[in-house]
């Protein structure tokens, strides 16, 4: 299992398409800082709307590389599925399209096995992607805009975190991260099961994530307790609960603390669900499929 | 004596075994009730039109596709309960050669060592590659090939982990002429001085001709014939394809008479007979003695001739001009 592995890691870092989301995302992350270093206060502004009427706001303190990177996280987690569908949606519809697909399969080398080493390698594939950003997003952030504390604006409130309260925060919210694009990793190599053409599951993952999106943030009371719950992509930004505090009864936050943690669990739990739903799925299907390829 | 039997046993041993194999994709029947053997060392020819179910059944003996009815035996055991155990002494090329072409041949070859568990090293690989004579290109990439190249490579990779069992499916395909020279002197190597048993499937009646000590010849997925080379191409034999006007009459007398042992196959308008040749004159005396109006009275003497009396299509021209 370990070997297989290790051959659909070696494939998937050899091939130039897997280059292209480390590409992306160094460009886009590097576009937001550029924009944040020359022209943070207007950003800050926006995002801040009435309240920097009533509040005395401290641009420069504000703006440091853990506010960075929460920024970029918001503008990118959004996009990012579309570079992981791009690699899991050509795992087993890439070899069928190349004809390598036979190749593999004749080996001796039971199907179970192949499907986990893949989807592993995909998984593995995801984490680098989230690892890439959080380096980029993170460390660079902070190598470019130093450290202070972390001002998170919520609807109406501004949230502190002091600087020390922050790191393991990242890191957590990271590792949620890697979970959720999981899920959509796990959609797409489902769906690689049933082509022969890597551009179907890509494009049909892509949809399944627009559509459930949309569906994730419309405002209607019927979808609010029917549909919205069971959506993974309502789950996809829980990654933020760590970033909201507990606070006393005086409702100042407490640091080290997370206001709702059961949530956050039980967001990451569906999404694991999904993950073995759907990764699942496409191992019983390919075990019983022709090959014909 | 146990040991002489045992002996004797492993001598005749079949190392592939196929009985009433069937494989239907929803309402088109790829292969039906198909059933051969392929005896150890031999060069089995796997022969028909495209679209014959040659392919089908080939998946079928490598696990791509599973049969719908029907057993396959390798090596003595069943495909479906010992299919690792089988697969580790397979080697195939299926098709087209297709490989990863944004690797290189060396990457190629030793991803594929891996995957038949194998622990290799560079000279190894290097040496598997000089045989099929691409030491020269092992680091090129595999876009850069010609598809004799590719086709070289595909039999590196099959033959890397020493197989006892080689399967070429078509493996002339695309290869100019001093490709398929190639090809069928490898082929020769790999039976004659390596003992491997290997099956080949063609469309190519003289390819298998001069390569293959068996033969199946396939057609809609249905055995035709099956024999020794030898047998098939007896000089001495020949093919007769008789016209009568109620061909379903004529086959019932002649199914009673001397003749039936001959009758190889009634289809509407003609009866198709095997004989040796200095029997033709008898057996047109008894078709008369038997009342039997006959219409046409043609000797075919070669099994291309004869394969094309059985299916009758222009495809099968085409396909043997070659």
């Amino acid at each position: 299992m370990w070997q297989l592995l290790q051959i659909e890691l070696f494939k998937i870092f050899r091939k130039p398409r897997t280059y292209i989301s480390f590409g992306a995302i160094a460009a886009m992350v590097i576009i937001v800082q550029v924009a944040l270093k020359f022209d943070g206060q207007s950003y800050i502004e926006f995002i801040l709307g009435s309240l920097k009427e009533t509040l005395d706001i401290p641009y420069a303190t504000i703006l440091n590389g853990y506010f960075v990177c929460f920024i970029i996280l918001n503008l990118l987690l959004i996009h990012i599925p579309l570079l992981i569908a791009l690699v899991a949606g050509d795992e087993v519809a890439g070899e069928a399209n190349m004809g390598t697909l036979r190749l593999l399969v004749s080996k001796p080398v039971s199907r179970t096995e192949l499907m986990l080493a893949k989807f592993f390698a995909t998984v593995v594939y995801t984490a680098m992607v989230l690892a890439w950003m959080a380096f980029l997003s993170l460390v660079l952030s902070i190598f470019v805009f130093g450290t202070n504390d972390l001002i998170v604006a919520r609807s109406n409130t501004l949230e502190i975190i002091g600087h020390n309260d922050v790191m393991w925060r990242y890191l957590a919210a990271f590792g949620y991260a890697t979970v959720a694009l999981t899920t959509v990793a796990a959609l797409a190599f489902m769906l690689s099961v049933f082509a022969e053409n890597s551009i179907g599951p890509i494009v049909s993952t892509i949809s399944i994530v627009i559509v459930f999106t949309i569906l994730s943030e419309m405002q209607i009371p019927l979808y609010d307790r029917t549909v919205k719950p069971y959506l993974f992509t309502s789950h996809m930004l829980g990654w933020k609960g760590f970033f909201y505090l507990k606070a006393d009864a005086e409702g100042v936050s407490i640091p080290g603390t997370i206001e709702n943690l059961p949530a956050v669990l039980r967001s990451m739990g569906i999404l694991l669900g999904y993950i073995v739903l759907f990764a699942g799925s496409a191992i019983v299907v390919f075990k019983k499929k022709d090959i014909l390829s | 004596m146990k040991q002489a039997v045992i002996y004797i046993h492993c001598l005749v041993m079949n190392v592939i075994n196929v009985s009433h194999l069937s494989k239907q994709f929803r309402d088109i029947n790829a292969v039906t009730d198909l059933s051969f053997s392929v005896q150890e060392a031999d060069v089995y020819g796997f022969l028909g039109q495209n679209g014959a179910g040659k392919s089908t059944t080939i998946r079928m003996l490598l696990t791509l596709i599973s049969p719908s009815e029907g057993e396959i035996e390798l090596f003595g055991m069943n495909l479906r309960s010992h299919r690792k155990e089988i697969l580790r002494q397979v080697g195939a090329v299926i098709e087209r050669p297709d490989l990863y072409k944004y690797l290189s041949a060396y990457e190629n070859l030793l991803l594929f060592a891996k995957m038949s568990g194998m622990r290799v090293r560079r000279k190894q690989l290097i040496d598997q590659l000089e045989m099929v004579g691409l030491a020269d290109r092992a680091d090129s990439k595999v876009r850069t090939y010609s598809q004799g190249m590719k086709q070289r490579l595909g039999i590196a990779i099959a033959l890397i982990h020493d197989p006892s069992l080689v399967i070429l499916d078509e493996p002339v395909n695309g290869l100019d002429p001093q490709g398929i020279a190639d090809m069928r002197n490898l082929i020769l190597h790999l039976s004659r001085h390596l003992k491997k048993t290997v099956l080949v499937s063609s469309h190519l009646l003289n390819e298998m001709e001069q390569i293959a000590t068996r033969m199946l010849i396939i057609d809609k997925g249905k055995k035709i014939i099956e024999g020794s080379v030898n047998e098939l191409f007896d000089p001495a034999k020949t093919i007769v394809e008789v016209g009568t006007a109620d061909t379903t009459e004529a086959a019932e007398i002649i199914s009673r008479s001397p003749w039936a042992s001959h009758l190889k196959h009634v289809q509407a308008g003609h009866i198709v007979f095997e004989l040796h040749k200095n029997q033709l004159s008898q057996l047109l005396k008894d078709l008369a003695i038997m009342n039997i109006a006959v219409t046409a009275f043609t000797p075919v003497n070669s099994l291309e001739k004869y394969f094309l009396s059985l299916t009758g299509t222009n495809q099968h021209v085409a396909a043997f001009a070659n």
